[in-house]
């Protein structure tokens, strides 16, 4: 049994998970709700022993360290880390419906890396041997898992507010009537960000502690470091705006997707548009 | 005229206490901070200067959107920030220590009815028994409570964790400490650049402008060697360097191994790996050349680029070489170089020779083996030079926020009123956030009131 064999399990449940959430909201079935969620959590247990094992291989090779170091192995964490969020959402709130918007995510971020990415393991270039590899890139992920989360949970609440916006004296039926209402919606929105910012705040504070020590400069405006401090603006802007008027409901929903789509291009598109020191996996000193 | 002067100082004042301006200045500097990322920063390549009109070079220099982290408008967009940081707190640190200090001690009736959380419990005992118990009561089951006697009434006031509520304020305040320590480090420290041949010693670096400064001691490079993984991909920059005082090595910094990641600081400055090369691109390469058939190997020292030509007219140059070939021939390591031959009325030929490889050179098939027995080029290792003494003060600004948030965002102020009154007593809840939770250990707190034989 290999790491990689074991990730593409752990695809193929999400995609289960995904479609039993999906049959879910189409046939009300509450049985089918917890059926979904407990798919997810055993491709997270699958998913749990992958990575495990994936850093035992590496040791095996001769190269050991935490599978946190390229593309493919942060995305798979990635992915990891959404579910880990979601199952904390889903236990503390029980809001199964949630899966049908946050798994997609997870199961997103493993087909693109099982099938168009170089599963290979890699050696560690001097840059990246560090322990603060480990600090800064789960506090990052837990982060950007937590947005990605308020962002499923927002998507939620603008598909909710678009269809009974239109005469919204009645609740609408069908479909969105298996959406928890509007006002949960919001404060769950605002739960998974109260998650999500202090992990990116620290996040950013290992990074610039760990820069510091291998460059000698906590901050220099490298563009991976200018999107991050973008996000915890953003998110930043979004805690302060719930405290003024008018800011609730669907203006936060879309400060929460704006910020999720500014943290994906910290995450990916910095690497692929821009240039920086966080080329994963590229042999800078 | 005072009254308008009054009004404006007053407007002014309300302009920076404002969350208005808050959330213009969080997106104003989310939204500026990427044109940093896309436009280069710092040193501009020429390649790119000829890739944009000239109009718009001239109107993006003006703009200092080439180093527009520093700019004067980005700066004023940052002492704003802080403006606006401080005036919040100094407008509502007084009315939040008044809640803390000065607690609502009596529950209004008004406010009493419309609490989400209250229980109410019968009693039959005297009004001063119902308070002993109740004061009892919270005591040993929430926090000591405040006893206020009005209108034949009984009111007992509990809280937990009332300083919680300054959590946003610390949170605040280290941001303007990081601002500070990077001001500090700014004003302060430096940062620069320092190339040292093996072998050989500095006493000063190149400071941010190209300047010599004086470190004030002596470095010394014993040896720069870099090691590879079986791929090429480099596995460890490692310089074994010595701190002189006076000519003579200091004790505990006598050969210490810095790499990538593991600096050397000396008297606060800073020494961090982080590039190497060939130090005197003119050193001169050893190559050999034996012939096929038997006979002495004849050794020749050429410079890189300089042709030579052997007994039989074929004439070679080597055109560059590495100590280390591995990354560029995944599989060999060791020296090589690259070398051009031509053979008397032949097109001239490239191929690689390797130090360590004699049958990879011979496999050629030529009549003149030649080889490659390394350089008398020495390696430089570069070091980034820093200085800076505000370092602390940021990472005491950071400990400040992680622990302000923590606050800010985990904790809640949580607050108890009991109302003990003639033949019943009622019993209120209320927190400052997560009120969810709360209301369960509201709930655990009311199952023990309402077991209560008074």
């Amino acid at each position: 049994m290999t790491s990689s064999m074991l990730f593409n399990v752990t695809t193929f449940t999400y995609l289960i998970s995904m479609i039993v959430f999906f049959t879910f909201l189409a046939s009300k079935n509450k049985s089918l709700g917890l059926t979904g969620s407990f798919i997810a959590y055993a491709g997270f247990a699958v998913q749990t022993v992958a990575i495990a094992l994936r850093w035992k291989e590496s040791y095996d090779m001769g190269v050991g360290h935490a599978p946190m170091s390229n593309l493919y192995e942060s995305i798979v964490f990635f992915s990891w880390t959404i579910i880990l969020i979601f199952a904390y959402i889903d236990i503390r709130y029980k809001y199964r419906v949630v899966g049908a918007f946050v798994v997609p995510f997870a199961l997103l971020g493993m087909a693109w890396a099982q099938l168009g990415m170089n599963t290979g393991i890699e050696p560690l270039v001097p840059a990246l041997q560090s322990n603060w590899l480990l600090y800064h890139v789960i506090t990052c992920f837990l982060g950007y898992a937590a947005f990605a989360v308020a962002c499923g949970i927002s998507i939620m609440y603008l598909v909710k507010a678009a269809v009974e916006g239109t005469d919204s004296a009645t609740p609408a039926g069908g479909l969105m009537s298996m959406f928890p209402p509007l006002r949960v919606l919001d404060d769950l929105n605002y739960r998974a960000i109260m998650i999500g910012f202090p992990l990116l705040t620290l996040g950013i504070i290992t990074g610039a502690a760990w820069a510091n020590y291998a460059w000698g400069t906590y901050w220099s405006w490298d563009p991976k470091e200018t999107w991050s401090l973008i996000v915890w603006f953003v998110y930043a802007a979004f805690l302060h705006a719930r405290i003024t008027k008018g800011w609730v409901g669907k203006r936060a929903a879309w400060l929460s997707v704006i910020g999720f789509a500014a943290t994906i291009f910290c995450y990916l598109g910095v690497n692929l548009f821009l240039s920086g020191l966080h080329s994963y996996g590229s042999s800078k000193m | 005229m005072a009254t308008t002067e009054q009004s404006f100082v007053n407007k002014l004042w309300d302009f920076f206490c404002s969350l208005k301006l808050t959330l213009f200045l969080l997106f104003s500097l989310a939204l500026t901070s990427i044109i940093g990322t896309i436009l280069p920063q710092g040193a501009i390549p020429p390649e790119y200067i000829a890739e944009i009109s000239p109009t718009k070079f001239q109107i993006y220099s003006k703009l200092g959107f080439f180093d527009m982290y520093h700019s004067w408008w980005f700066i004023t967009l940052l002492y704003v920030f802080s403006l606006n940081l401080v005036c919040c707190s100094i407008k509502r640190l007084p009315h939040v220590f008044k809640f803390i200090s000065e607690p609502t001690l009596v529950l209004g009736e008004g406010t009493r009815n419309s609490h989400p959380l209250k229980k109410e419990l019968k009693y039959s005992a005297s009004i001063e028994k119902g308070k002993e118990r109740l004061v009892q009561f919270l005591h040993k089951e929430f926090s000591a409570p405040v006893i206020t006697e009005l209108n034949n009434e009984f009111h007992l006031f509990a809280q937990k964790t009332a300083w919680c509520r300054l959590g946003v304020y610390v949170v605040h305040f280290s941001i303007l400490v990081i601002f500070v320590g990077a001001i500090i480090g700014s004003l302060a420290g430096y940062k620069g650049y320092v190339a040292i041949v093996e072998g050989t010693s500095v006493k000063s670096f190149d400071g941010k402008n190209g300047q010599k400064m004086p470190l004030g001691f002596e470095v010394l490079c014993e040896k720069f060697n870099v090691e590879f993984y079986p791929t090429g991909a480099p596995k460890e920059f490692r310089s074994i360097l010595t701190i002189l005082e006076n000519g003579k090595p200091v004790d505990g910094f006598s050969k210490v191994k810095v790499i990538v990641n593991e600096p050397l600081t000396y008297k606060g400055i800073t020494f961090y790996q982080s590039s190497y090369g060939q130090a005197n691109e003119g050193g001169a390469h050893t190559i050999t050349a034996t012939p096929r058939n038997g006979g002495t190997t004849e050794k020749f020292v050429v410079r890189e680029g300089e042709p030579k030509t052997l007994k039989d007219g074929t004439t070679f140059a080597v055109m560059e070489a590495t100590q280390e070939v591995r990354p560029f021939a995944p599989g060999f390591s060791g020296p090589a170089a690259r070398v051009q031959i031509t053979r008397k009325g032949a097109e001239p030929q490239v191929f690689v020779v390797f130090k360590n490889y004699p049958d990879v050179n011979a496999a050629r098939g030529d009549a003149m083996v030649l080889g490659y027995e390394g350089t008398d080029a020495k390696q430089y290792t570069g070091l980034q030079v820093a200085k800076d003494p505000g370092v602390w003060v940021v990472w005491l600004g950071c400990a400040l926020m992680v622990i302000g948030i923590s606050v800010a965002f985990f904790m809640s102020h949580k607050r108890v009123w009991v109302v003990v009154s003639n033949g019943h007593i009622r019993m209120y809840g209320n927190a400052s956030k997560n009120q969810a939770a709360f209301s369960m250990q509201f709930d655990e707190l009311s199952a023990k009131f309402l077991e209560l034989k008074i």
